[in-house]
């Protein structure tokens, strides 16, 4: 259980960070929270030979508001995202979903950045940036850039991120009073990841669901939007037998991975019972 | 390369030379000579390793001695002060809430995070806040309830 | 002086201010001068012929001082299998011998499970010596291998062992009455597969060890995360490693849990005992989690067949049970005795039975090796019989309490003869279950299930009332049954000058609080207080030789050794004390701490005159040796029987599948109790084993690769606190005659009872869809949720 050896470079700034993901390319990784990466390096799946600890670099923690933006540095760990008091007021998802991730030991560690740029496809936190509608902002040598959660998830473990950029800030819309949201997770008994989670974000318009922002972990290899399930759902009355119907279509598009903790005839079972219990719960809220 | 690294451990100063990949809870161990902290699985499950960093609870088999470089770590060795016990100690003591004793350091050192951040828990609320702390003997009962009178006695009824 | 009341008092433990101070002594803890860190080898593959081991690269790393593969131990034999099956040993029940099959601490033909070391890696640091063995390079020829149980006899499988053909390691059978009337008058006969699955132990603490030789005297101490050193000495030197036993000390300090899996002598252990010797520095190893899911002895994993005869009224007339039980790949120490003796013999349960027949095939596999697992064929008896009852009482149409009323055995004290060997020291099975429907209102609950029905909502109970067999053992017995070593216990009480006591037991606390319990026991026998009583164990160099601690045995024979020896030494005081007094020994009686003369009080000595007069024996008894220290072996002469009544409440989630404990309620007879806050504890942690078996553990191998697929803590789920509720526990007391103590055994029965307790509530949720059994644990939601849309699709 010891990590194969590497050198270990301290930043202090992005920059500083920057220059040496240039410098060691495909042979650095970033150590942020270390609660994704130190435990593939003590198994030796992951032997990086430069480790890049940005866990001391200036401004990459926080969350503040900026008009009627939240944005949270990259470097904020779950604990301090599930304790926001401004998050709860303003995003409340963000601290729902960070209080499902984990232990209280891992969420003091945890980074929301460096969950995000693992992408592990059961996760918390992609499900969320989805249905949120997030917008990533990346730095990288030639400067800065915005990417979409829609666009960021690319596959298995894969991010839009290039090898030379580093993420470092997490925008989201603070919702209004017709915004309401849930998440809603049916976690592996022993790791505690996703075997299914489904992140919802209803606009709503009375006791109408104008729009649904929905987003899906766990059950297949990246996180994915349920357009079927918004599309299914947009302007209709959220009451049980709508958001039943609209349920029905939370396994499209997932390329639903079968395991120990189910075939894919109950994953995609667990896809619409979730999606379901995630609109229900978003809708119930005051 | 080594590096040069110093950890503030129970309010004493280790300084120590140590490769970048040793971890955390082996500096407390081997180097600092403390082993109270212990380690019990190597996928970050158990929480037998918990410490407190700069105040938070946290595993130290998944961080880095060089990433805790300068800073204030508390261990089991230093609940008791001046020779008392912490009254989590006490409690777990008088309640029965340890066996063989292996998983008690790291679970007295999450108690003592839930209970700051949550001074009366229900019972719930410890049962989810234990869920990195795994115990093999005790079926957590006992464990609860120590936390509870725990609680109790630090809320000074 | 009065001392307060201790047997039955719920003492703090004793242990308790080290472990929660940090300050506990485990053998990851040790640090020696010049000590070296050794790193293993192992295969990759389930199965596979070894070729060439090169270690030039691995030797030559900085930092290491020596490599060693299997040919470099010449002179090293076999781990030993100390159970044997032969019928020209005249065991019982045997039809097909034993094959005892090698087991080299360090393969060099074949390996046959994933984890099976071949090399050992030695540097003066753990990271050199990971680095280095990974330098090592071995050139495998993988084979097909077979994990599966019911697949392992099966012609084509792949061959574990070359003398074990068709990978039969054994045939055996158990049974008395007439089997064959009992099915034929049967009214009803129900059938069923029962499969209880393989699990991993998972102490917290995992398997350790630090060996020293002292080139000087010739000396080894061996430091283990043992259960009972004095059998890991044994095995090792006698066996194993042919160097006397007199220079070998094994010390088992603070162990972080067993459960079983550290009873057992583990190639480790035996490698660096053997390594120390030729580096002449001392060795540490410890295990990483992942080793110890592939090298700890598991648990469990038999395929059985049962039916039961019954009379259209629910009498138990017959039980027919043919189980295949999975070895493993090797003979691990005691792995014969478990599928066999401790299973077998519990088919009778807490019912009258007209008759019974086991029949046990045990196989090889390219699998980690079985052995004893908290319960140790109990909880595998257990299971199928109380899985078997609700079968029966569902097909008789009848309430499942009441078949159990029905054939409880009548209360009894003594004796009760089984069809299947034992004879049970004495029962009120009625009783405890009375008790149970006491503090949980059965009528009350069926009435509400019937309304949450009518909701959409799914709640079910499940008993279980069990009885299991401890205390092990009675040496001639378990000797005429196979065993390789007696089964007694030791118990020494040194008596100081100044009136101190410390106490030695053959008994290893690692989780049981011993040292407190045994301070009590022997502080009440004599009357002095309690912290005048220190007790050591764990350390062959200071101990009588003991057999440890397994099998829920150490308070009754533990506890009855240091028992015996305490009344020697009253016995010898009393001499002591006749002679200070000037009267005749025979008028001598103890009390309140003092000896003194029978109707005459204030003719008296105390117990602290009396130990210093021992050791300066001045005005002392002709012929009697001077000082006050006895030890006593107890062997047993049956084992004990605990037993109880267990009810479990649960809801299921009918959209997911997902299992909640609504309520666990346990009623346990463990004879007499010495400090019930400790018995509870006990009963606690086997209700959580128990229930996870039934919900969410498993060891599962992969069919084609043989690999094991939840090889860590991420993909094997033992329970956390968010699972579990708080247990509702009560107790009858039914002393055994079988020791003077009174005392049952309690440390497995929480096990033992819960798992069908828990499996029996899911099918009573499931009932009402036609849902009477289901095969295989443990019931995770998807496993739950197929059954019941099989169910429903059927109706």
């Amino acid at each position: 259980m010891y990590p194969a050896q590497f050198e270990y470079h301290k930043a202090s700034t992005v920059k500083e960070a920057l220059d040496l993901l240039g410098k060691y390319k495909d042979e650095a990784k970033l150590l942020a929270g270390g609660h994704s990466l130190l435990p593939a390096m003590k198994f030796r799946l992951a032997q990086p030979k430069h480790l890049i600890d940005i866990g001391k670099v200036s401004g990459l923690a926080g969350i503040k508001e900026d008009g009627g933006t939240l944005v949270i540095g990259a470097m904020t760990t779950h604990h301090d995202i599930e304790a926001s008091a401004l998050l709860k007021s303003k995003c409340p998802l963000l601290p729902e979903v960070a209080g499902h991730i984990g232990d209280p030991m891992v969420r003091n560690m945890g980074t929301i950045g460096g969950s995000l740029a693992h992408a592990d496809p059961a996760a918390d936190w992609p499900a969320a940036a989805i249905a949120l509608g997030a917008e990533m902002v990346a730095e990288g040598p030639k400067g800065k850039r915005t990417i979409k959660a829609d666009d960021f998830f690319k596959g298995l473990l894969t991010t839009a991120l290039a090898d030379d950029e580093i993420l470092t800030e997490i925008r989201v819309q603070a919702g209004g009073a017709n915004v309401k949201s849930a998440y809603a997770k049916f976690p592996h008994p022993a790791s505690r990841f996703a075997v299914v989670g489904v992140a919802a974000v209803l606009t709503m318009d009375g006791g109408k669901i104008a729009k649904a922002s929905i987003g899906i972990t766990g059950a297949g290899t990246k996180a994915t939007r349920a357009k079927g399930v918004e599309a299914a759902i947009a302007g209709k009355a959220a009451d049980a037998a709508s958001i039943q119907a609209a349920a029905e279509k939370g396994a499209d598009g997932v390329d639903v991975q079968a395991d120990l903790q189910g075939s894919e005839e109950y994953k995609k079972h667990l896809l619409k019972v979730f999606s379901k219990r995630a609109i229900e719960a978003a809708a119930a809220k005051k | 390369m080594k590096k040069s690294v110093s950890i503030t451990i129970n309010g004493v100063k280790h300084t120590h030379e140590v490769e970048p990949r040793l971890l955390l809870v082996h500096f407390i161990r081997e180097l600092a000579g403390l082993t109270g902290t212990h380690v019990g699985c190597d996928t970050s499950q158990c929480g037998a390793c918990t410490i407190h960093l700069n105040g938070q609870a946290v595993k130290s088999c998944t961080m880095l001695a060089v990433q805790a470089d300068g800073a204030q770590i508390k261990t089991i060795e230093g609940m008791a002060t001046d020779g008392k016990l912490h009254p989590i100690q006490d409690a777990f003591w008088e309640k029965h809430g340890l066996q063989c004793g292996f998983c008690t350091p790291g679970m007295i050192m999450s108690a003592a995070q839930l209970l700051e951040r949550y001074p009366k828990p229900s019972e719930d609320q410890i049962r989810h806040q234990l869920e990195g702390n795994l115990c093999r003997c005790t079926g957590y009962h006992n464990i609860v309830k120590a936390i509870q009178y725990a609680a109790e006695k630090m809320a000074g009824k | 002086m009065a001392t307060a009341k201790l047997l039955g008092a719920s003492v703090k433990r004793r242990e308790d201010p080290r472990f929660m101070t940090g300050k506990g002594n485990y053998t990851d803890d040790l640090k020696l001068p010049g000590m070296t860190y050794a790193a293993f080898v192992r295969s990759p593959h389930a199965h596979a012929r070894i070729g060439k081991i090169d270690t030039a690269k691995a030797a030559a790393y900085p930092g290491v001082v020596a490599v060693y593969t299997g040919k470099d131990m010449t002179g090293v034999n076999s781990l030993p299998c100390g159970w044997d099956l032969r019928k020209d040993k005249n065991i019982p029940g045997v039809v097909q011998d034993l094959v005892m099959v090698p087991h080299m601490p360090l393969s060099s033909d074949v390996a046959r499970h994933v984890g099976d070391p071949v090399a050992v890696v030695i540097a003066d640091s753990q990271d050199a010596a990971l680095d280095a063995a990974e330098l090592v390079s071995v050139q495998w020829e993988p084979l097909s291998s077979v994990t599966a149980t019911d697949r392992a006899t099966q012609s084509g499988a792949a061959q574990v062992h070359a003398g074990a053909p068709g990978n039969v390691a054994f045939k055996w059978e158990l049974g008395g009455g007439d089997l064959d009337a009992a099915f034929k008058s049967a009214d009803v006969v129900v059938k069923k597969r029962i499969v209880n699955q393989r699990l991993v132990a998972n102490a917290m603490e995992p398997r350790a060890c630090v060996a020293r030789f002292e080139d000087s005297t010739g000396e080894l101490t061996l430091w283990v995360t043992s259960q009972n050193p004095h059998v890991h000495r044994l095995l090792m030197c006698a066996f194993v490693l042919g160097i006397p036993e007199h220079k070998v000390r094994v010390i088992a300090p603070d162990v972080g849990g067993g459960f079983g899996s550290k009873i057992f002598l583990y190639n480790e252990e035996v490698v660096c005992s053997w390594a120390t010797r030729k580096i002449k520095r001392p060795i540490r190893w410890t295990a990483t989690r992942r080793e110890a899911y592939l090298t700890d002895a598991q648990g469990r994993d038999h395929v059985t067949d049962a039916a039961m005869a019954m009379s259209k009224d629910g009498k138990i007339l017959g039980f027919h049970v043919k189980t295949t039980a999975n070895l493993g790949a090797y003979l691990s120490t005691f792995a014969p005795a478990v599928p066999t003796f401790l299973y077998g013999t519990l088919l009778n349960g807490v019912y009258v039975m007209g008759a019974i027949k086991c029949e046990v095939t045990g196989v090889f596999t390219n699998t980690t090796a079985v052995d004893a697992y908290r319960g140790a064929g109990r909880p595998e008896a257990c299971y199928v019989i109380e899985r078997m009852i609700d079968v029966a009482a569902a097909a008789l149409k009848m309430d499942p309490a009441d078949v159990r009323k029905k054939n409880f055995i009548p209360k009894f004290s003594g004796a009760y003869q089984t069809h299947v060997a034992v004879s049970y020291d004495s029962g009120d099975y009625a009783k405890a279950f009375d008790r149970l429907l006491q503090m949980f209102d059965y009528k009350k609950f069926r009435a509400e299930q019937t309304e949450a029905r009518k909701k959409g909502r799914y709640l079910g109970v499940g008993f279980s009332t069990y009885i299991e067999a401890c205390s092990i053992a009675p040496s001639k017995l378990v000797g005429a049954l196979g065993a390789g070593a007696g089964l007694y216990e030791s118990g020494k009480v040194r008596v100081h000058p100044t009136g101190g006591v410390t106490v030695y037991t053959g008994s290893h606390s690692h989780g049981q609080g011993h040292e407190t319990t045994f301070a009590q026991l022997v502080a009440d026998g004599l009357q002095i207080p309690m912290d005048q009583v220190e007790v050591v164990h764990g350390d062959t160099g200071l101990i009588p030789f003991g057999m440890g601690t397994y099998g829920s045995r150490s308070a009754s024979v533990g506890g009855t050794a240091l028992h015996m020896s305490v009344d020697k030494i009253k016995e010898k005081g009393k001499k002591i004390a006749a002679h200070l007094l000037e009267a005749s020994a025979s008028d001598i009686e103890y009390v309140g701490g003092q000896f003194q003369v029978r109707g005459a009080p204030g003719k008296a000595v105390p117990f602290g005159a009396v130990a210093l007069t021992a050791y300066v024996p001045h005005n002392y008894p002709e012929g009697l040796e001077p000082g006050l220290e006895e030890t006593s072996f107890y062997d047993p002469s049956n084992f004990c029987f605990p037993f109880g009544a267990h009810a479990c409440v649960v809801e299921i989630d009918p959209d997911t599948g997902h299992v909640d404990i609504v309520r666990y309620i346990a009623v346990d007879d463990v004879g007499n109790v010495i400090n019930p806050m400790i018995v509870d504890g006990m009963v606690h942690g086997g209700i959580a084993q128990g229930v996870a078996q039934a919900l969410w553990e498993g060891a599962v191998y992969d069919d084609q690769s043989g690999q094991l697929v939840t090889g860590s803590l991420m993909d094997y789920a033992i329970p956390k606190a968010d699972m579990l509720p708080m247990y509702e526990t009560d107790r009858t007391e039914t002393p055994t005659p079988v020791n003077p103590l009174g005392v049952k055994g309690a440390g497995e029965t929480g096990t033992i009872a819960s798992t069908p307790a828990v499996m029996n509530a899911v099918v009573d949720a499931l009932a009402g869809f036609g849902v009477d059994h289901i095969e295989t644990m443990p019931l995770t939601p998807e496993r739950v949720w197929m059954t019941l849309q099989a169910a429903k699709s059927k109706k």
